[in-house]
């Protein structure tokens, strides 16, 4: 007879494991998304040419990137188990948290693979330089967490809806913009030579919408999730 | 019957008393008085904004089907308060400062509304059934309504602002207009607020009507 | 999960209705089964059978009454519920870019038991498959699928068991072993069964007819 041992953490890891090893056979998502930002990043870079660009605008076009790549993407995660007709399957024997956090940090580890090749490859080929990498990476990190709290739930509405694509930008736009404008304005400064200390409006606005919307999609997600 | 009459009297009276009164802002000269309608409206779209808010809640709580319908009325009305909020701000822009639309932080703010009510109902014309979309709508509806706080803050920061704050109304709500202007104004508030009402109880009626009429 | 063998397991149905919009598929269900027993809800195609069975596992939400699953007494949470249940169904799908095995183990591991993996492996063998384990789900054919979902609903030894159309895509062979589960089931838990088969009215108990 099995007895129980697993904590929520470890279902939740369970899960994880599941997805990213469904994505490495499959590798639907990852396709779909490191296509897109490298797609954008080189046809900007064809057109840019040998402009320099200021931090402003180099900013904005490194979260645009960010932003739609992972519009094109995220929601993979939901929608091909509802079209797969596996979501029932899931439903049957993992609680909605378990879910949302297994399916939350899946698409974390996707997010920053993406940003793994596509953050230097924005640096070279658009010819930017960092000059406060602590500023930098802070507001990386916590605008990618950001956006992925604030986002699995989007998905999760999404795949339950049609028109799923489109839908899930229209639907993310109003709520990420927030964290996109923090980010953006972070990552300026950033580039700017600014110190963390002068990021620390960004970066505390950026962890607070990270908790608030972490906390809210954990309230939401079973409404979303459980027919 | 008899409150609309009395509520028709009132709009009258405030209509008049807006262009009757001195203008509120002596250097925008008779431009200002938009205030006396423009604010008003914005603040209704705000709180039929919250209403949404609210019914989504008690929705997802209780799973009555009516809270749904209660939410998408006031999301409707929103809509079209904000709509006219929009256009209000945008022609006073252009007569004051020249250009129809400027990305300062209200402009900005009123416009993330628009989007936000925007992405609610085409989520809800995308959704299979209508449980799915009462439910759906109403997770957004909630968190669109706890990221938008957030707007306040971040907005700011990155524009200037073009919106005249300190002449007529303060920023923290300290009223420094002359009685006269201040009673119009909340005349007006009032009367806004009235039409509000007043509108979603119809909705509401409507939407009783129409589900009743397909159960036929 | 050791004290809640051998203890009072009842399924209860108090008043079930279901409607989509302003269609209703089933009212008043009214039925209660106590520790064995078994349950067959027959009806034309359409009639709502499978829905039933999604009411009572939890996958879909009942317009009025409620499905109280209980043991000794108390009503089940979502997590004894998913741990004490079995159901297959035709629309369950397992996923195809992982082998009979990872599909079993994942779901066991997600569910919080800690079967171990030899034990996960003899119960695959158990419906015909030992060959056939580290092989991706989407080689197979319907009716292999329809084995491995047996093999994943007696996974943690259901208390209760649900069936919608049992031997779907079955063969002979199959269909003969679905006899022997649900034989075997019904001698130490709860089984029910949705089906049109005429002949799957010999397990029950108790009979519920939806549809005309």
């Amino acid at each position: 007879m099995q007895t129980r041992t697993s904590t929520w953490a470890t279902k939740s890891a369970w899960l994880l494991v599941k997805e990213l090893k469904s994505e490495f056979r499959t590798r639907y998502a990852l396709n779909a998304v490191l296509m897109f930002a490298l797609t954008t990043l080189v046809v900007t870079s064809f057109s840019i040419g040998a402009f320099a660009l200021t931090p402003r605008i180099a900013s904005s076009l490194l979260w645009l990137v960010i932003f739609f790549s992972s519009m094109s993407g995220l929601a993979q995660v939901f929608i091909k188990e509802e079209e797969a007709g596996t979501a029932n399957l899931l439903r049957l024997v993992a609680g909605p948290d378990t879910v949302f956090l297994g399916k939350l940090l899946f698409n974390l580890a996707l997010l920053f693979m993406l940003e793994l090749i596509v953050v230097p490859l924005f640096m070279v080929w658009m010819n930017v330089s960092v000059l406060d990498l602590w500023l930098f990476l802070s507001v990386l990190l916590l605008g990618s967490l950001g956006l992925v709290c604030a986002t699995t739930i989007i998905a999760a509405i999404v795949s339950k809806a049609r028109a799923k694509g489109s839908l899930f930008a229209v639907l993310s736009f109003p709520i990420l913009l927030p964290l996109l404008i923090a980010s953006i304005d972070g990552t300026r400064l950033s580039m700017e030579g600014e110190p963390l200390s002068a990021g620390w409006g960004d970066v505390r606005l950026l962890l607070s919408y990270l908790v608030v919307m972490f906390v809210a999609s954990f309230l939401l997600f079973d409404s979303v999730w459980s027919e | 019957m008899f409150w609309k009459m009395v509520f028709l009297i009132w709009m009258c009276a405030v209509i008049a008393a807006a262009f009757l009164l001195p203008a509120p802002q002596s250097q925008l000269g008779q431009v200002s008085r938009i205030f006396f309608f423009h604010v008003p409206v914005a603040w209704v779209a705000v709180l039929a904004f919250l209403l949404s808010f609210v019914f989504s809640i008690m929705y997802l709580r209780t799973r009555d089907s009516s809270y749904d319908a209660k939410a998408s009325a006031a999301s409707r009305l929103g809509l079209l308060f904000v709509i006219i909020a929009t256009i209000s701000g945008s022609i006073f822009a252009k007569s004051t400062w020249g250009s129809f639309w400027n990305w300062d932080p209200r402009e900005t703010s009123i416009f993330i509304l628009l989007l936000i009510y925007g992405a609610y109902f085409a989520l809800r014309s995308a959704a299979e059934s209508e449980e799915r979309r009462a439910a759906l709508s109403s997770a957004y509806a909630v968190m669109a309504f706890v990221a938008v706080p957030f707007l306040v803050f971040v907005v700011p920061r990155v524009y200037q602002s073009l919106h005249p704050t300190s002449s007529v109304v303060d920023v923290r709500f300290q009223m420094q207009m002359p009685p006269p202007i201040l009673i119009t104004f909340l005349a007006s508030l009032l009367g806004f607020t009235f039409l509000f009402l007043w509108m979603f109880g119809l909705e509401r009626r409507i939407s009783i009507i129409t589900a009743r009429q397909k159960e036929d | 999960m050791a004290q809640l063998m051998g203890s009072m397991i009842s399924l209860e149905a108090k008043d079930l209705g279901k409607r989509f919009g302003r269609r209703r598929v089933f009212e008043g269900i009214r039925f209660r089964l106590e520790n064995k027993g078994s349950l067959v809800i027959s009806g034309r195609n359409g009639s709502g059978k499978t829905t039933l069975l999604r009411v009572l596992c939890g996958l879909a939400r009942p317009t009025e009454g409620r499905a109280i699953i209980s043991h000794s007494g108390k009503e089940l949470t979502p997590e004894q519920r998913r741990n004490l249940l079995g159901l297959v169904m035709p629309d369950l799908e397992f996923y195809g870019e992982l082998t009979a095995m990872e599909n079993l183990l994942f779901l066991s591991r997600v569910r919080g038991s800690n079967l171990t993996r030899e034990t996960i492996r003899e119960r695959i063998g158990w419906m015909g498959l030992k060959d056939r384990d580290d092989d991706l789900v989407f080689s197979f054919s319907s009716g292999m699928r329809q084995r491995l979902k047996y093999a994943f609903a007696l996974l943690n030894d259901p208390r209760v068991l649900l069936l919608d159309e049992p031997a779907a895509n079955l063969d002979q062979e199959g269909a003969a072993l679905v006899h022997q589960v649900i034989d075997s089931q019904k001698a130490k838990g709860i089984v029910v069964i949705a089906t049109n088969e005429q002949s799957d009215l010999r397990y029950a108990d108790q009979n519920i007819h939806l549809g005309d």
